[in-house]
């Protein structure tokens, strides 16, 4: 059988979802048995101009990234969008919080001019995206169930319950009965509630659900005293991309 | 000599993050030297401001993806400070075994897969996988062992999760500490091979003097968590005046900032802080450094990489002594912290400033944050460790191309590749802050 040829590309972000993957350890020499890793910038120094799998890490935040990515879609059969800086915008998006042209000055001064930059975008609100996973960083099995799936060409959907969902499974006592605030009742599960695991809150970044229930939401945050604003400000950390629509040409 | 080279490595390969070197010799004159930085600029001083204090690890961790548990500790720290937060000893130790595992993981992924090819000749590890399969899998397993360490402590190492202001919200239990002990020594296996491979590994030869910075101490501990900021020329200074070393300046016809303490330049990462604290080192790191000649000074960059190896084996014996500690004197989970709304009031909060001075896997790294009196953040400044090191790295390259003229254009390109690459360069990092060159991308 001929190897899937893959390239792994990175966009603004901090390669640490690449990174995920030399964590696999010696299971990546199995993984390399199956795919022929043409482009890996951070590891390797081979580059190629063919592949069949675009693995893309880190959201699009600059103009020459716009170019590059949709570079990128042409050459590519199937196209990942890797973590959650490339499925939802992720942290980045946290700069369009602000004035774009004030959180410049503010951290290049005079030189500001120097760092053309546009509000960050996900990879799918530039170019199509075939696959997703989301995370940060990437949860690695869910990284290989997508790969499979790629592979054989099915679809993969990242799942659309609750993260409270795994987190019940895994028996955590629940944050709001302890009195904190939690992202887990609105977040997209598939992380095996990683972060509660370790007595720390969901933070959402991997994405909302499609549908929050809002009304029950509310009820649970007047039963808590949670006030919507808290909400808001975890939300607009990794989430604050999905209010801008697809890149218009003329951006 | 009458000779043209022109070097131009578009997207400089295995380091972390995005880096163009530029040479241009005419006529046998060096008339252009350069090392760019072209990663998108990601503004994370400036989303910060509005901020819960409580947050800025979480945030300040995604600066990084190898070196998150090195942002973590010194968000930390200086989050900590500016509070006036006092963590207890065992939290202070369970940092320092943290900062110990990303040391070790972080150089291991550096001499393994980032250099050890151009010095056995190939392009990547994919290549070694037919023709050092042993040496591959080794790699990839001592990485992967780091890693188990670090799930089992913080829940995982690329962003963790258990460490925050205040302490660890979940602590190692007797069999966890049991697991961590049992990875390590698995390590510790590995490393005799490891020792063997970094030994047989010819480097360039070339030196070049220059300063060395990172933190200093008085006691007989190798200071990677705390101490006052030194350098190989004699400086000494608290952590809070760390703008006096890192003296960011303009250079002429660029719009980088650059960094200069004593000199013109000067360097931070494991080389500066063998050099500068070399008999601190636990005693087989020693042995190893004076086995294959590695002593204070040590002048030659290249052999940044040789240092690295030195600090794995004394952060893999160092953390085996922490883990030792508590085996016998046990934990005390009282400590564990609450994440949450403002931690429940368990930490009170005050306006303040703070500064975290923590040496990570490529060198000393600051944070420094302003609260309000509600701990909301109001000003936020990080100098990276490769940052500082741009300006170290661009005068190494004017001294070095003239001395190999006499290569030609390939050799003197994987020269200058090797060159940035031994200084274990993580633009990403480094990119979003003001102290690096940066063209346009």
């Amino acid at each position: 059988m001929k190897k899937v040829k893959v390239a792994f590309f990175d966009f603004t972000c901090c390669e640490g979802c690449q990174l995920q993957v030399a964590n696999m350890g010696e299971a990546l020499l199995d993984v390399l048995d199956l795919i022929d890793v043409v482009e890996f910038r951070e590891v390797m120094s081979e580059k190629s101009s063919t592949y069949d799998v675009a693995i893309v890490e880190g959201s699009i935040t600059t103009p020459h990234g716009v170019e590059r990515i949709k570079k990128i879609r042409k050459t590519a059969k199937v196209l990942i969008a890797y973590g959650s800086c490339a499925a939802i915008g992720g942290i980045n998006g946290m700069k369009n919080n602000f004035d774009l042209k004030d959180i410049r000055e503010y951290v290049y001064q005079k030189d500001a001019k120097h760092f053309d930059t546009i509000p960050t975008r996900a990879v799918h609100q530039v170019v199509p995206v075939d696959y997703t996973v989301t995370g940060c960083p990437v949860y690695i099995p869910e990284f290989v169930k997508v790969l499979k799936a790629a592979l054989m060409g099915i679809a993969y959907n990242v799942p659309d319950n609750a993260v409270c969902v795994e987190c019940k499974l895994n028996e955590n006592e629940c944050m709001y009965d302890k009195g904190i605030a939690c992202m887990g009742p609105i977040t997209r599960a598939g992380c095996n509630s990683w972060c509660i695991n370790n007595g720390n809150i969901c933070y959402g970044c991997r994405g909302i659900v499609s549908n929050p229930a809002e009304k029950g939401q509310k009820d649970i945050l007047e039963k808590y005293n949670i006030s919507l604003e808290w909400i808001e400000n975890k939300i607009n950390m990794y989430n604050k991309p999905r209010e801008l629509g697809e890149l218009k040409t003329d951006e | 000599m009458s000779k043209n080279v022109k070097v131009n490595v578009e997207y400089l390969t295995r380091v972390e993050g995005h880096g163009n070197i530029v040479v241009n010799v005419k006529n046998g004159k060096l008339e252009e030297c350069r090392l760019d930085i072209v990663e998108s600029p990601r503004f994370f001083e400036g989303m910060l401001r509005g901020r819960s204090i409580f947050e800025a690890q979480h945030i300040t961790s995604r600066i990084c993806g190898i070196c998150a548990c090195g942002h973590t500790l010194a968000s930390i720290q200086a989050a900590e400070d500016a509070i006036g937060f006092i963590p207890t000893e065992q939290t202070i130790k369970l940092r320092k075994l943290l900062l110990h595992l990303e040391n070790l993981d972080s150089h291991i992924l550096h001499i393994y897969l980032l250099v050890a090819p151009d010095l056995l000749g190939v392009k990547s590890f994919v290549p070694l996988i037919h023709t050092h399969n042993d040496v591959v899998r080794r790699a990839l397993r001592m990485k992967k062992a780091c890693n188990d360490v670090c799930d089992v402590l913080v829940g995982r190492h690329v962003h963790p999760i258990s460490a925050i202001v205040g302490g660890f919200t979940k602590l190692p239990k007797e069999k966890d500490i049991d697991t961590m002990l049992e990875i390590l020594e698995s390590i510790q296996v590995d490393m005799a091979p490891t020792i063997e491979l970094g030994a047989s590994l010819k480097f360039p030869e070339f030196q070049r003097e220059t300063e060395y910075v990172g933190l200093v101490n008085d006691t007989d501990e190798y200071p990677l968590l705390s101490g006052d900021i030194g350098s190989t020329d004699g400086l000494r200074m608290d952590k809070h005046d760390y703008k006096k070393i890192t003296n960011e300046f303009v250079v002429p016809h660029s719009s980088a900032k650059h960094t200069k303490a004593s000199r013109d330049s000067y360097m931070v990462g494991a080389l500066a802080r063998v050099n500068l604290n070399f008999e601190k080192l636990h005693p087989k790191a020693k042995k190893v450094a004076n086995a294959i000649g590695l002593k204070p000074i040590t002048t030659n960059p290249f052999l940044n990489t040789a240092a690295q190896l030195i600090e794995c084996i004394h952060s893999l014996e160092d953390s085996i002594k922490i883990l030792k500690e508590f085996k016998n004197d046990g934990v005390d989970y009282a400590q564990a912290i609450t994440v949450g709304l403002n931690e429940n009031g368990q930490i009170p909060v005050k306006a303040g400033k703070g500064v975290g001075a923590v040496e990570v896997p490529r060198g000393i790294l600051f944070h420094e944050y302003e609260v309000d009196k509600k701990g909301m953040i109001v000003n936020a400044n990080c100098i990276i460790p490769t940052g500082q090191n741009c300006n170290n790295i661009e005068k190494d390259m004017q001294k070095l191309v003239p001395e190999v003229l006499d290569k030609n254009q390939d050799e003197i390109t994987l020269l200058m590749e090797m060159l940035v690459r031994a200084y274990d360069p993580c633009i990403s990092c480094s990119a979003h802050f003001l102290n690096v060159k940066y063209i346009d991308c």
